[in-house]
């Protein structure tokens, strides 16, 4: 019986750790999409954006299993709300990096070139952040004394994609060149992949209250 | 008669099922981790299977009702006990059902004139102090040790859920197989001499003997008991007290039952002295008061302040409310049914000094003398017999009681169907022999068949020094004088 449990449980730690391998994938596929994108490499962008899609499926599919596994077996009653608040979270970013690779394929900003660098810059932190923040819900699930260690870097990859944004802002809109349709197309963009970051900062302030709360 | 009776043992054990079963999965249940039902179920089987199978044969199941003398007043302890219990668990409060009886029991030694054990009302009140402080104390220490620990081992967090919540089970489990254990006597014990149950074989292989069968009726009470009243006092030690982790949970239970083993365990102190090791002292100590002061422990270690200071207080209330109430429902109901349904409630323990026994008391080593004037005088109550004492000499307790039993007549004859009933599988052959040589004698004082079946088989004698020995000695000779007292006519 005790072993049947243990089972069952197990199962549900591959999960949750496959589900952020798939948020983590999903940042690395974004930065491959616009890579290709910006190449014009079109079709390397199709079938990266056919990779992300999959990968959100699969990434919603682990969560509903989850928060399923967690409410019909009344899985760590004590930290079940804050476990699927996170869960959620994390996957809203999971979607917010399908939905800029969509948003892409959609309305195909033209983005000069002199921009491509810091848009590549702004997405890198962007993902950065992202990454810091999964390791830290890896944390929170096995080691939570060790969350503290990786929640500050989101800080930090959020004021770096702060900086990067400012700068391509200004970049964009001292360009003398451009209509201000399109500079407000690109920086529709541009706060498009800062938001990821400030969403992955949320979500660690959020986190760090769940630590708080079960260290008590 | 004999299920009317019953009833009301059958009540205590509901009563003792809705309020004890929070002992064991209370924290569990209150945590979320085991859900009410399940815990019910699983006490509820474990219950069972505990008294079935560790409720001790007959002789040692005679519980603290065996105190009481007439089958009647028995009826009325047990139901004062129950009303007890089952007001304050309606409440939701953790009370001990123990003391809930010792004072139902008091209630009829102060009706009935017979004299009353303080040393078990003394046993109370340190309870109620000795059990929480214990139990805190320890689960302070534990819960700190394991919060360390698990700092230390990186557990994921639903392996720690898995592994807590296979403790809680598993410390559930066995709570309910002691709690069946310990308290079938309580509940059903005293029935057992009337009891109209026979043996009963299940296809060769399984045998119930009619004790067992009564200990299944009567731990069915206490998980049916457990079942449809449980929740709310589950609840107030769960999440009443002061909301508790998982962890925190387990480490109550385990407080629990480590208090109960080191302080309370006679085996273990019985195994450490023979193996040449100091033993821990045996203190008075209740499972229902140990398990909220492990919860306190666990609270205070947090910083105290989310314990609600409130709802401990309405406890610690209604654990004095407990032995009172029962004295007082006890006395007013055994008034009514001694006066208003006739029933006898106590057969009537007269005192005298004979001569036989102005010889042991002699032997004893106190004068006599000042007794002079109370020879061959009978006294109706055991308080008018000591009051008589008092007035003529000073004794201190020792030799108080000594004199108390040497002058209590109990007339009591050896029948044939005494010897006959005799069927408990610790009475040896040898002791058996010695009562079947008694037969058709009459005896005056208890002491006096107690020191014929000593003369009779060496069986029947106290070893000196060996503490163990003695006190199984006294349950069986209180098993050979129920049933001579069963069978006399």
């Amino acid at each position: 019986m005790g072993n049947g449990i243990l089972k069952r449980k197990i199962g549900i730690e591959k999960q949750v750790d496959e589900f952020l391998d798939r948020v983590s994938e999903a940042g690395l596929l974004c930065k491959n999409g616009l890579d290709a994108y910006l190449k014009g490499n079109m079709e390397a962008f199709a079938t990266t954006m056919t990779g992300i899609r999959n990968t959100e499926h699969r990434g919603d599919d682990l969560r509903r299993s989850i928060e399923q596994d967690i409410y019909t077996k009344t899985l760590i009653p004590e930290s079940r709300g804050d476990v699927m608040e996170l869960l959620e979270d994390m996957d809203a970013l999971l979607d917010r990096f399908t939905g800029l690779i969509w948003q892409f394929e959609i309305e195909r900003p033209d983005i000069c070139a002199e921009f491509h660098e810091s848009f590549k810059e702004l997405l890198q932190y962007s993902v950065e952040a992202v990454e810091a923040n999964v390791r830290s819900c890896r944390a929170f699930f096995k080691d939570i004394n060790t969350v503290a260690d990786h929640i500050h870097k989101v800080s930090f990859w959020e004021k770096e994609s702060d900086k990067v944004t400012t700068r391509l802002q200004r970049a964009i809109f001292g360009h003398g060149n451009l209509h201000l349709s399109h500079k407000m197309h690109l920086r529709f963009f541009a706060k498009q992949i800062d938001r990821i970051a400030d969403e992955a900062e949320d979500a660690a302030d959020r986190l760090n209250i769940y630590v708080i709360k079960r260290m008590l | 008669m004999f299920a009317f009776f019953l009833s009301s043992g059958l009540f205590l054990g509901w009563s003792l099922g809705a309020n004890d079963a929070a002992n064991v999965f209370g924290t569990a249940v209150g945590t979320r981790m085991i859900s009410f039902r399940k815990a019910a179920v699983y006490c509820g089987i474990f219950v069972i299977l505990g008294a079935v199978i560790s409720g001790a044969g007959a002789a040692r199941t005679l519980g603290e009702l065996g105190a009481v003398n007439a089958i009647a007043g028995a009826f009325v302890v047990a139901l004062a006990a129950a009303v007890t219990v089952y007001g304050l668990t309606i409440l939701g409060y953790p009370i001990s059902t123990t003391q809930a009886i010792v004072g139902a029991i008091v209630g009829w030694n102060l009706f009935a004139g017979t004299l009353i054990d303080y040393a078990a009302l003394e046993k109370i009140v340190l309870s109620w102090i000795i059990s929480p402080v214990l139990a805190g104390f320890f689960s302070a220490l534990l819960y700190k040790a394991i919060a360390s620990a698990t700092r230390r081992v990186k557990i994921n967090m639903f392996n720690m859920d898995s592994l807590t919540r296979t403790g809680l089970l598993i410390a559930g489990i066995a709570g309910a197989y002691a709690l069946g254990a310990n308290n079938i006597a309580n509940v059903v014990g005293i029935f057992i001499p009337i009891s109209p149950f026979a043996d009963l074989s299940i296809m060769g292989v399984f045998r119930f003997s009619g004790a067992q069968q009564l200990f299944f009726i009567g731990a069915a009470a206490i998980a049916l008991g457990t079942f449809t009243y449980g929740k709310r006092v589950m609840l107030t030690v769960g999440q009443g007290i002061t909301e508790m982790s998982p962890v925190a949970a387990l480490v109550a239970v385990l407080a629990n039952a480590l208090v109960l083993f080191l302080f309370a365990s006679q085996d273990l102190e019985r195994f450490l002295l023979s193996s040449g090791l100091p033993a821990f002292p045996l203190v008075p100590v209740s499972s229902s008061q140990a398990i909220v002061g492990s919860v306190i422990g666990i609270g205070l270690v947090k910083g105290g302040r989310g314990i609600r200071w409130r709802v401990l207080g309405e406890i610690a209330g209604a654990w004095v409310v407990t032995p009172l109430a029962a004295i007082l429902i006890s006395f007013i109901s055994l008034f009514f049914l001694q006066n208003v349904f006739q029933q006898k409630t106590y057969i009537p323990v007269k005192y005298q000094i004979t001569e036989e026994a102005q010889q042991r008391i002699q032997a004893a080593g106190i004068r006599t003398v000042p007794m002079g004037d109370m020879m061959e005088q009978t006294y109706l109550s055991a308080a008018e017999f000591r009051k008589a004492l008092a007035e003529r000499l000073t004794l201190d307790s020792k030799d108080m009681s000594l004199v108390m039993a040497a002058a209590e007549i109990d007339q009591m004859v050896v029948t044939l169907q005494a010897v006959n009933r005799i069927n408990d599988p610790v009475i040896t052959e040898g002791q058996k022999r010695a009562v079947q040589k008694l037969w058709g004698k009459h005896f005056t004082h208890r002491w006096q068949l107690e020191k014929a079946l000593a003369d009779l088989s060496p069986e029947w004698r106290i070893r000196p020094g060996d503490k163990e020995h003695s006190a199984e000695l006294r349950r069986e000779l209180d098993y050979i004088y129920r049933l001579i007292r069963a069978n006399m006519h």
